[in-house]
């Protein structure tokens, strides 16, 4: 039965198209390599349109794996040994050469002559400005991250001719390059996304949330909503070097035990963004990628609109009362980075970054005492309940820590769907933790999000204005730019030193994969097939 | 006949404002629940701009009561609205994803009956016996396992040690193709197809979830046919029947079981509409992608039209349901007419 369905698999990827009919299980066949690769999922495909109000992450590889961009990440070992996207590199994809301004302020790309769309016709820049328009124009998360990037409107954008696409900024930005190669300013065909356009809906999201128009190393093949989509490879795809596995069937696995049997047994090749702890456990029985989230970081944070944490040395006690390694083990599992016991000197610009505290009741005390709070207060402790596999030994161990100074703590579960409005819009949560990440690997990115005042993510309520106005003036620095590193530095010190947020660890990204190779780390924390070979 | 005929039109006519009042609480209470969709929908790196954006794309910016007339009009003409996490009507995520529930629910019901009814009626006959134990354990361990539990024990032992189910990836193994839909139960539709092979497979995914709910629906009803069935023997007409020289089978089943049936209906009408629903941890177990699994994901993202379809699909199945076995009573008890109503 085992050896059966292998055989069948490799036979059905070889027979491509034909072997969609039923009954094709019946024929044996040999071939070599991975041809079909199934993945299991714990998350659930809800549109295959990026653009679409609803779409949920999971639902982004879509748009990365039958898509393509003007241009994408390289690739790079890290020094674990494992293979990541590489921030600092990027490559074409439909773009064959691009060239920027001196001022920094208009980008040309020239588009590859042999692209072409899945139905044949060929790629032009008209494509690429429609496409372009629509993500600033449909509103909600695509029109957000194009902004991230400096894309405001339309008029931004212009099809000099078939092959020439030029983009207009209002500001140099050392973002807008990057921001070019993340998921959402996909291409699409957008002859055929016109025609099924309606007046009501002139963006074609009905269309294309069912079916894709992309010029991307994949088509879907197959998609039932809640069980499985199934990729079939684009043979003429000219976006990167043509990918080995001819066929990916993503199924949808809720439960993690089942997908644990599931990979041991190896029916799957891949079980994606599987649990610290299975991934702890699964270590020598099959290959675990464990790989730090870029840029993301798990976080005490203290409010300042309450009054105890108004106090810097209340901060700094708290700081050096939490249990660290505890929480890094029992949380975590040990998968992912410490943010903890780092050197007090700041002598480069790596983010996410250690700060310099680490568990220590004594000092913790002497840093109490020293404040206006001396005999404790009380403060209830927040955690969402979509997270509270983390959050909830997290918050447990450091309720245990603080109850040895005096402070009380009560932890508070909050429902998932409340936490976004409590926690980072109405920004009232006393103490809470939180885990913010961002796509663009920068440290200002991350700063413009979690520390300057009345962003979305400074659930802290933090305002420095020094702060803020470092963030604002690195945010599109290069970062070749000698003033760059200096600044980022300094902003460093003081958000260590006055910790509205405090790091507790560095989560990872854990892929279990059994019988492939290829295995690639993405920011957008999606399993990019592209790159996969056999074992 | 008329009367009986007039009897079930009158019981239709009683569900009406049930149904009503079902979809005036579904509103009110799924608008009630914490959360705010267009929040939700927008993503985590929304602004005021874009949930505003969201918002009105919703049509969540309207007040509450043009919001209601809306939904009813819709429902009027038979559209129960789009799900918002889903992209598809309610409709169709249901009538796709319902056949997967009542064709695990079924089976389970259907094995859990097989075995629970004569061991109900076994132990009863032999009280003490070493049958009325097992019963006892049986019932018991139904009762106490939690279905996830009994889930991830049976892929343990039959999937993962044994090798001998197929891996617990829904209702078909992803080599076979769905039979052409005609019912949307595979069972039935590969039947229809003549595709025998389709039929094994599906039976062969079905084993295991089908095993562990009937454990669970085994317990109640068990439990109720040995308690009705000791009931039933110890009255009087049985031992007139006895007395009157009667053969065992026809006294057991004839005169025991039959009046012994009326409550085990009534328990298996109970289960089957609490399994319905239910059955979401044992859904996700098995990757199934059945209602329950739907109804929580609808319900965790505040996807309104969604939570309020499914609660209005469930309320008229358990209309249905008491229909149905309102007229069994009828059936099982000719002395329980339609004409004392």
């Amino acid at each position: 039965m085992h050896t059966n369905r292998r055989n069948f698999l490799k036979l059905t990827a070889a027979a491509g198209g034909a072997a969609m009919t039923p009954f094709a299980w019946a024929t044996r066949a040999d071939a070599q390599g991975l041809e079909t690769m199934v993945v299991a999922s714990g998350q659930t495909i809800n549109s295959l349109d990026l653009h679409r109000t609803g779409t949920n992450r999971a639902s982004y590889q879509v748009a990365i794996n039958c898509y393509d961009r003007l241009v994408g990440f390289g690739s790079r070992q890290l020094p674990t040994g494992e293979m990541s996207y590489d921030y600092d590199t990027i490559v074409p994809e439909l773009a064959e050469s691009w060239t920027i301004s001196d001022d920094g302020l208009v980008f040309t790309f020239t588009l590859k002559p042999s692209a072409t769309f899945t139905d044949g016709s060929p790629v032009t820049a008209a494509d690429v400005k429609w496409s372009f328009d629509r993500a600033v124009s449909v509103g909600g998360f695509p029109s957000t991250q194009m902004r991230a990037g400096g894309f405001f409107r339309p008029d931004q954008f212009e099809a000099v001719d078939d092959r020439t696409f030029v983009l207009r900024l209002d500001y140099p930005s050392k973002l807008s390059l990057p921001n070019l190669a993340v998921p959402v300013p996909f291409i699409i065909n957008s002859a055929v996304a016109i025609a099924n356009a309606t007046e009501a809906d002139p963006w074609a999201t009905e269309y294309l949330h069912t079916t894709t128009a992309g010029s991307g190393a994949y088509t879907v093949t197959r998609w039932d909503q809640g069980q499985q989509i199934v990729y079939d490879r684009n043979d003429a795809w000219v976006g990167g070097p043509l990918p080995e596995v001819r066929r990916v069937i993503m199924r949808e696995v809720p439960n993690n035990s089942t997908r644990r049997a599931l990979i041991e047994r190896g029916d799957v090749q891949v079980s994606f963004d599987i649990p610290d702890r299975d991934a702890s456990e699964l270590v020598g029985t099959v290959d675990v990628f464990s790989t730090p989230i870029e840029n993301c970081i798990h976080c005490a944070c203290l409010n300042t609109r309450f009054e105890p944490f108004q106090d810097p040395e209340v901060r700094k006690a708290i700081a050096h009362a939490i249990p660290y390694e505890a929480i890094f083990q029992s949380a975590a599992y040990g998968r992912g980075a410490p943010m903890w016991g780092g050197s007090p000197d700041i002598t480069d610009t790596a983010w996410p970054r250690p700060f310099p505290y680490a568990t220590d009741m004594d000092k913790a005390r002497e840093h109490l005492e020293k404040s206006a709070f001396a005999s404790g207060f009380e403060v209830p402790m927040s955690i969402s309940l979509d997270l509270a596999s983390w959050m909830e030994p997290t918050a447990l161990l450091i309720q245990e820590s603080l109850g040895q100074l005096g402070i009380t703590t009560t932890v508070e579960r909050i429902p998932g769907a409340n936490w976004r409005t409590v926690a980072l819009v109405d920004k009232s949560l006393d103490f809470h933790l939180e885990n913010f990440g961002g796509w663009l690997n920068t440290p200002d990115y991350y700063f413009f999000w979690a520390y300057q005042k009345d962003r979305l993510f400074n659930s802290s309520n933090y305002a420095n204005e020094e702060v803020h106005a470092l963030t604002e003036q690195t945010l599109h620095m290069s970062m070749d730019d000698p003033e760059w590193a200096p600044l980022v530095k300094r902003m460093f010190e003081i958000v260590i030193d006055e910790l509205p947020r405090i790091p507790l660890y560095q989560p990872a990204l854990n892929v279990a994969v059994n019988g492939a190779s290829g295995y690639e780390f993405w920011f957008h924390r999606q399993l990019d097939p592209r790159r996969m070979t056999g074992a | 006949m008329a009367g009986r005929t007039r009897a079930i039109g009158m019981r239709l006519a009683q569900t009406v404002p049930v149904i009503l009042g079902v979809i005036v609480i579904s509103f009110v209470l799924t608008r009630a629940l914490p959360g705010d969709p267009a929040v939700y929908f927008a993503g985590a790196m929304a602004d005021e701009q874009s949930i505003q954006q969201v918002r009105e794309a919703l049509g969540l910016d309207k007040p509450l009561v043009t919001q209601f007339f809306l939904y009813v009009g819709d429902l009027a003409q038979g559209d129960l609205g789009r799900s918002i996490s889903t992209g598809q009507p309610v409709l169709t995520d249901l009538a796709a994803r319902l056949p997967a529930s009542l064709e695990l629910t079924l089976s389970a019901l259907v094995l859990s009956c097989v075995i629970a009814i004569p061991l109900g009626v076994l132990a009863a006959v032999r009280q003490g016996s070493w049958v009325d134990h097992l019963c006892r354990v049986l019932v018991t361990a139904g009762v106490s396992l939690p279905t996830f539990f009994t889930g991830i024990l049976l892929v343990y032992i039959f999937y993962y040690l044994l090798g001998w189910a197929p891996s617990p990836l829904g209702r078909l193994d992803f080599i076979y193709f769905e039979p052409p839909r005609v019912t949307g139960f595979y069972l039935i539709d590969s039947l229809i197809a003549g595709d025998l092979e389709t039929f094994a497979a599906t039976l062969r995914q079905l084993a295991l979830p089908t095993i562990t709910l009937a454990l669970f629906t085994l317990a109640p009803i068990a439990r109720m046919t040995r308690a009705a069935m000791l009931q039933a023997l110890s009255a009087d007409y049985i031992r007139t029947a006895r007395a009157a020289g009667l053969s065992r089978g026809k006294v057991l089943f004839g005169y025991g079981l039959r009046n012994a049936l009326l409550p085990v209906v009534t328990t298996l009408g109970m289960v089957f509409s609490f399994v319905l629903g239910a059955n979401v941890l044992v859904e996700k177990v098995f990757a199934w992608p059945g209602i329950g699994s739907y109804a929580v994901e609808a319900l965790v993202a505040s996807d309104y039209a969604a939570v309020q379809g499914f609660v209005l699909a469930m309320a008229f199945l358990f209309v249905t349901l008491n229909l149905i076995i309102d007229l069994s009573y009828a059936l099982i008890d000719p002395r329980i007419g339609f004409d004392t109503k």
